[in-house]
């Protein structure tokens, strides 16, 4: 293709580390990438973290974020190899002939400035068009990306819209000075599922009709698989597979694309709930703040987790499902309703439980690596509880430490690591285990594996499955992700604003006839299907025709 | 552990100087050359075989005086630090764990302290009570600990919304086990940096208060009150009074140097600044 827009040739790009007391050295982070992409098409770069998939995408930018370098290969925009046109010509390629649309949103626009000015920003200094021409290309994106109120929503200032929206100006800032290259670098990925929809729906529409060339940088094969031509596969700087979408979804050839088109094999036999609850959460009401001033974030929400089974409870940011783990924990004490607990009413406040009650009661994190104190060493974090609970010491400790690590798949030998020197999968291990130590009867999961790549979150469900089955111990699983509710929940409960909108047995949760808020819910779920985005916008107008 | 060819030139030679110090300080009785209050000569002779660094304003043999001078100096300093670290740093976590009226008040507390120049604290309450080493360390380490209690809050409000100290709270530990066990060994490395900072604004600070006379009383003699005793020969062209100033100046530069190189360490390790 010697026609193409963008044309990499045996990239290779190599970061100097600096590890504490050894000397340093290169890594190589890239090696020997190869990809042509003509005007009009969308590629998906796709790989878990530590693929080098943003690297790779950055390289059209000539950017290589702290300590990066490209060593090696050519990267040509237009004909033109970008690599050796010094400071002067990166200047001009930057924001005019190739753009770029961050992850997160939030953080990349500057809370200062009104979003207008930030939007027709570079297409001023690139000299592409002046201000009338500018605000006037950018109110036609608004609208074409579907903001509210296209004409005035420039006034408006970062804060004042929602993460989804900001998302979209975001892309409108791309589109603006018509470039010849969009780079996404996981612009969904911060969104919820019923946002997500739509601001792909938009970037789709909007790639489309202006006939840009895309980037399209993530870790979830189901996005990717909606708005792409292409699909290239990474791991570890190398490329795996790289083939049309098609191909790719439906007839993978390499062993690593197979499994990350068909993650989620888990098997779980759903089970019926029983009359022996271990915890019953009875109209509960709470709020943050005191007062007059109070913001409600539960309204008299009624659950039970029955034991040795699974509880999901399903709801986007904002529903308050995390906020019903610190009422159950007991940091934040209900304004009205109770917790049974074991056939006992537990006492609101974390201070008045006893220290069986805590015990009986274990909590794992989202983030594993501040879960953990970095000072101390894995047996010091999985060995306290066996102290505090057991009294525990010495030898006695020692083995059932040896034991736990056994259970969560790890060896003795992590015994004198630091959370530092683990893997984000081996840390979340570390922190079931942590929780087992103290022989729990609930463990309360708060989006534990939405931190972690599909392949590392698959081991750690499987991992949790089993040990209910070995320990009989009952999980109250908080989750934003509907695949995992899929795979290993019994019962589930979505929550939508502080109420609880639909809850039961598994099989009738996920049965229709469905509420309004649960088909949202369960239809924005991308699936791996090519031309899911399409059926799913169209089922949406044919809804809201339909009322 | 550490290698010393990773360590910069700059915090090398304030280490080396500081060490210097500081043996100079431990050794003084052993390796001075004369007593430290007998007059051995004419008043401010100039540098000679028998008196290197020349005589003070009493005919007392100025090198001797440095290097107890140093001695007085360093362990007035050290043991004010020390002090300013233990009350500081305590109340400080604390009151970032335990929050509440606990922390508005004890903050409130310490603002009101800050508001009022340090000098002239020091300086009323050394006038009112009676002028010995003990009186001038607490003084010193008390009106120093406001700012150790500012930083230490500072760090550990921070820490102390980590999900690892919600983890060891929903374990039930008691707060002893959550200060000392779970927050202080992660707020160990800035308040290590701060450490040199404050030591050598506490020998700024005793050297004031002895210029001033309310700080170490004759005969002893830290630096500050040498300059104090020998100012009065600048006027004649007679250096005496430049070379405990010197010193002074000197050693703030080297711990300040390593103090540096602390503080450029540990932002490293939190992912800051970076200097490799």
């Amino acid at each position: 293709m010697p026609d193409a827009l963008l044309d990499i040739r045996h990239l290779r790009i190599e970061a100097t580390v600096y590890p504490p007391d050894e000397p340093s050295h290169d890594i190589v982070i890239v090696d020997d990438v190869s990809l042509q992409l003509e005007k009009g098409r969308v590629l998906g770069l796709i790989g878990e973290s530590g693929a080098g998939k943003s690297t790779i995408g950055l390289s059209p930018m000539g950017y290589g974020r702290g300590g990066v370098r490209i060593t090696g290969g050519e990267v040509t925009i237009n004909g033109r190899d970008i690599l050796k046109g010094g400071k002067r010509g990166l200047r001009r390629l930057r924001g005019k002939e190739v753009c770029y649309v961050a992850q997160s949103a939030a953080a990349a626009f500057n809370p200062a400035h009104k979003l207008m000015d930030q939007v027709i920003e570079a297409t001023l200094k690139h000299k592409v068009a002046g201000r009338v021409e500018a605000e006037r290309r950018a109110v036609a994106l608004f609208r074409k990306l579907g903001l509210p109120n296209p004409d005035t929503f420039g006034n408006r200032y970062p804060h004042q819209v929602s993460g989804g929206q900001l998302q979209r100006a975001m892309t409108a800032m791309a589109l603006c000075s018509e470039p010849d290259l969009i780079i996404f670098d996981e612009p969904t990925t911060a969104l919820d599922v019923t946002t997500q929809i739509d601001v792909l729906a938009a970037i789709k529409d909007a790639i489309r009709d202006t006939g840009v060339a895309a980037l399209y940088i993530t870790h979830d094969l189901a996005v990717v698989a909606q708005v792409s031509d292409e699909i290239m596969v990474l791991r570890h700087g190398k490329l795996v597979e790289h083939g049309d979408v098609r191909q790719i979804i439906d007839a993978p050839t390499k062993e690593y694309t197979k499994a990350l088109v068909s993650v989620r094999s888990i098997e779980h036999e759903e089970k019926r709930p029983h009359e022996k609850p271990i915890l019953a959460v009875e109209h509960i009401t709470a709020a943050y703040g005191h007062g007059a001033a109070a913001v409600p974030v539960l309204k008299d929400v009624s659950v039970e987790v029955c034991s040795g089974q699974t509880l999901a409870v399903v709801g986007e940011s904002g529903s308050g499902k995390s906020t019903l783990a610190r009422v159950i924990t007991g940091l934040l004490p209900p304004r009205e309703g109770k917790i049974r607990f074991d056939g006992r009413d537990l006492p609101p406040r974390l201070g008045q439980r006893s220290r069986n009650d805590l015990r009986e009661l274990q909590m794992i994190y989202q983030m594993a690596d501040v879960a953990m104190n970095p000072r101390q060493t894995v047996g010091t974090i999985i060995g306290r509880p066996l102290e505090f609970y057991f009294g525990m010491r010495g030898r006695e400790r020692d083995k059932r430490v040896a034991e736990l690590l056994e259970e969560i798949e790890m060896g003795k030998g992590f015994l004198d690591r630091y959370p530092a020197e683990l893997s984000g999968g081996q840390k979340q291990r570390v922190c079931i285990a942590r929780a087992l130590a103290a022989k729990p009867k609930l463990i309360i999961c708060d989006e534990v594996t939405s931190a972690l790549d599909p392949l590392v979150a698959d081991g750690i469900l499987k991992l949790l499955l089993n040990l209910q089955k070995i320990e009989d111990v009952a999980y109250l699983f908080i989750t934003h992700d509907l695949a995992t509710v899929r795979a290993i929940a019994d019962s589930i409960a979505v929550m939508y604003r502080g109420e609880l909108v639909r809850y039961g047995p598994k099989s009738e949760v996920l049965a229709p006839p469905f509420d309004a808020y649960t088909d949202l819910l369960l239809s924005s779920v991308p699936e791996m299907k090519i031309g899911w985005l399409e059926e799913a916008i169209e089922g949406r107008r044919m809804q809201s025709a339909g009322n | 552990m550490l290698k010393i060819r990773r360590i910069p030139l700059s915090a090398l030679i304030g280490i080396a100087i500081t060490v210097l110090f500081v043996l100079a300080a431990i050794f003084a009785p052993w390796i001075s050359p004369y007593s430290d209050t007998s007059v051995v000569g004419d008043v401010w002779e100039p540098m000679s075989a028998a008196h290197w660094l020349g005589t003070d304003n009493l005919g007392r043999d100025l090198l001797t005086r440095l290097l107890y001078g140093a001695r007085i100096t360093l362990f007035i300093a050290a043991l004010a630090t020390a002090l300013s670290f233990t009350l500081g740093a305590s109340l400080g976590l604390t009151a970032a764990v335990i929050g509440g009226w606990f922390d508005e008040v004890l903050s409130r507390f310490v603002d009101l302290i800050m508001s009022i120049p340090t000098l002239i604290f020091a300086l009323v309450v050394l006038s009112v009570l009676p002028v010995n080493t003990v009186t001038l360390i607490i003084v010193m380490g008390v009106l120093d600990s406001t700012r150790v209690y500012r930083i230490s809050r500072a760090v550990a409000v921070d820490i102390n919304v980590m999900d690892f100290v919600e983890a060891a709270k929903l374990r039930g530990e008691g707060r002893i086990w959550v200060i000392f066990r779970e927050i202080l060994p992660n707020a160990l490395s800035p308040l290590v940096a701060e450490l040199g900072l404050r030591f050598i604004f506490a020998i700024l600070f005793l050297s004031a208060l002895s210029f001033l006379g309310l700080g170490v009383q004759p005969p002893m003699s830290d630096w500050g009150g040498m300059v104090k005793e020998n100012k009065d020969g600048i006027v004649f062209g007679i250096p005496a009074a430049l070379l405990p100033a010197a010193a002074i100046a000197i050693l703030s530069i080297s711990v300040n140097l390593v103090a540096d190189w602390v503080l450029n360490r540990t932002t490293d390790l939190k992912g800051g600044r970076g200097n490799a």
